[in-house]
């Protein structure tokens, strides 16, 4: 499903940031992506999430060769794709509910099964009463529990998630990770980029991990 | 949850500056395109009149002689112009007909104040067949021999002047349309980039949950609309009252003193495509600009 065969990236003129990338998720696969920081976790998902062409390599995603797509046929297969990002990117003017209604209005599905989608999963992230909040009256786990949703409600068939646990309580990161994990129960491929080492103990799931701009796969369960 | 919710926009544009200037700023331009559109409408169909009255009609103008009956020399051009071939009507002016064409510049003159001894001229007013040929200098020479101190006024030079004029004032009007068109558009280019600039970071968020360029451009249409239909009716409607307090104002300096400028019935199709046009491309220009900006960006 998504495949990166000897990637570099690099911001400008300056230099690579990530380095000969190559690895391979099968559909409905889950993954942890772990490192220490500034080794290119969110560039690699910038990368994944279509925000940055590679600087040299080729990225395949749902069998097409997104390197070198024509703009045009990004939206389609972003509308597959579903981001959490690390500062959440939230609309400030538009309430709990607008935000996450999102990917749904822009993919054009009609608004009564928006408004009904979106209220059942808000309630379901703990935000059914705060349907109408903006994000800046929310705490910094509200705006992350919203971000998820937003990233979810479409039912992506990637989701990747920068960190999205890494601004509530471990009751509710438990429960989030719940979600991820029924959501890649029912087929959704999950690259989750976190430095939580409790999570990677308990959810035994495989790592990519990045050091100094490379990626190595490892089995299941090992610590970042 | 009420299905009749209302959808907020996602780029807020309602809120941006533009939202309070454009309105004003088209209003304005409209105002003065539709003014400058009247005038040279109105123009062409006054060089229209001048252009009928000149290939039809002539004047003969018999300048008073002292001990020579004025109604004989006046008959004598008469049976003259009415042997030629070509000619129409050809009627004498009697001298109530000479005073009411006096009338603008000496006032109202009844006839009990007309004195014998105010030397008025003979006219004659020649309605030409159309379509023939005449020698409007060789017909001048006939006439001043048969009838000495007969004048054919023969207003074609003159008028070619004024028609230039008027065709150059026309150019000019039609130019300004284009001009104050020209800077509506680019106000609206400018607005734009201004208001994308501000939204560079909501625009990327919508992109990467899947929006096409046309889904983002149609929220800047929708705004450019709204706000081009607002200031167009406003300046048009301006125009409009103006337009009308001008037409009443020249009704009532007189007629005769100034030439027939109004607006024939199809000129107002026109003025009131205008702002319909000027808010059409003001939607097409928001349009083409957010396109092309987006397409700068992944």
């Amino acid at each position: 499903m998504l495949r990166f065969q000897n990637v570099g990236m690099r911001y400008g003129p300056g230099p690579e940031v990530l380095r000969d990338v190559s690895f391979t998720l099968a559909p409905g696969s889950f993954h942890f992506l772990t490192g220490p920081s500034g080794a290119g976790k969110t560039s690699l998902l910038k990368l994944m999430y279509l925000a940055h062409r590679p600087s040299r390599g080729v990225i395949t995603m749902f069998g097409q060769d997104v390197s070198t797509a024509q703009r045009d046929a990004l939206p389609m297969l972003r509308r597959r794709i579903g981001v959490v990002f690390q500062d959440f990117r939230l609309l400030d003017h538009l309430s709990a509910l607008d935000n996450v209604a999102l990917p749904l209005r822009i993919a054009g599905v009609p608004e009564e099964r928006v408004t009904n989608n979106v209220a059942e999963l808000l309630t379901w992230v703990g935000l059914g009463d705060r349907l109408e909040a903006r994000p800046a009256t929310l705490s910094g786990g509200e705006k992350q529990r919203l971000a998820i949703a937003r990233a979810v409600i479409a039912r992506p068939s990637l989701l990747l998630a920068d960190e999205p646990t890494g601004n509530v309580d471990p009751d509710m990161a438990q429960r989030l990770m719940y979600l991820f994990v029924e959501l890649n129960k029912l087929g959704t491929a999950v690259v989750l980029a976190t430095h939580d080492l409790h999570l990677l103990d308990r959810f035994k799931f495989p790592s990519l991990r990045l050091k100094a701009g490379e990626v190595r796969v490892t089995a299941s369960g090992s610590a970042a | 949850m009420s299905s009749a919710r209302r959808i907020p926009s996602d780029l807020r544009l309602e809120a941006d500056a533009s939202a309070r200037f454009l309105p004003w700023a088209l209003a304005a331009m409209v105002f003065l395109a539709v003014l400058a559109l009247a005038g040279a409408l109105a123009l062409d169909r006054a060089v229209s009149h001048w252009r009928e009255g000149v290939s039809t009609r002539l004047t003969v103008r018999i300048a008073d002689q002292p001990g020579q009956p004025m109604a004989q020399r006046v008959q004598a051009a008469v049976d003259l112009l009415r042997a030629m071939p070509g000619m129409g009507r050809v009627t004498p002016l009697d001298r109530g007909g000479v005073a009411a064409l006096l009338r603008p510049w000496l006032g109202e003159l009844g006839s009990e104040h007309l004195s014998e001894a105010l030397p008025l001229p003979g006219v004659i007013d020649v309605e030409l067949l159309p379509g023939q040929a005449l020698s409007v200098s060789a017909l001048a020479t006939r006439l001043q021999n048969a009838v000495p101190g007969a004048q054919l006024d023969d207003p074609k030079p003159w008028l070619d002047r004024l028609v230039n004029l008027a065709r150059l004032l026309q150019g000019v009007g039609f130019g300004v349309v284009l001009v104050v068109g020209l800077a509506a558009m680019m106000l609206v280019v400018f607005a734009t980039r201004a208001s994308l600039a501000v939204r560079r970071d909501t625009i990327e968020v919508l992109h990467l949950i899947g929006a096409e360029d046309a889904y983002v451009a149609r929220q800047f249409q929708r705004h450019v609309s709204r706000l081009a239909m607002l200031g167009g009716l406003g300046g048009w409607l301006l125009a409009l009252v103006l337009l009308v307090l001008i037409r009443l104002l020249a009704g009532n300096v007189g007629q005769g003193m100034l030439p027939d400028m109004g607006l024939a019935w199809w000129h107002w199709p026109l003025l009131l495509g205008l702002p319909l046009l000027g808010w059409m491309l003001a939607v097409l220009t928001a349009r083409l600009t957010v396109l092309g900006e987006l397409r700068r960006m992944l």
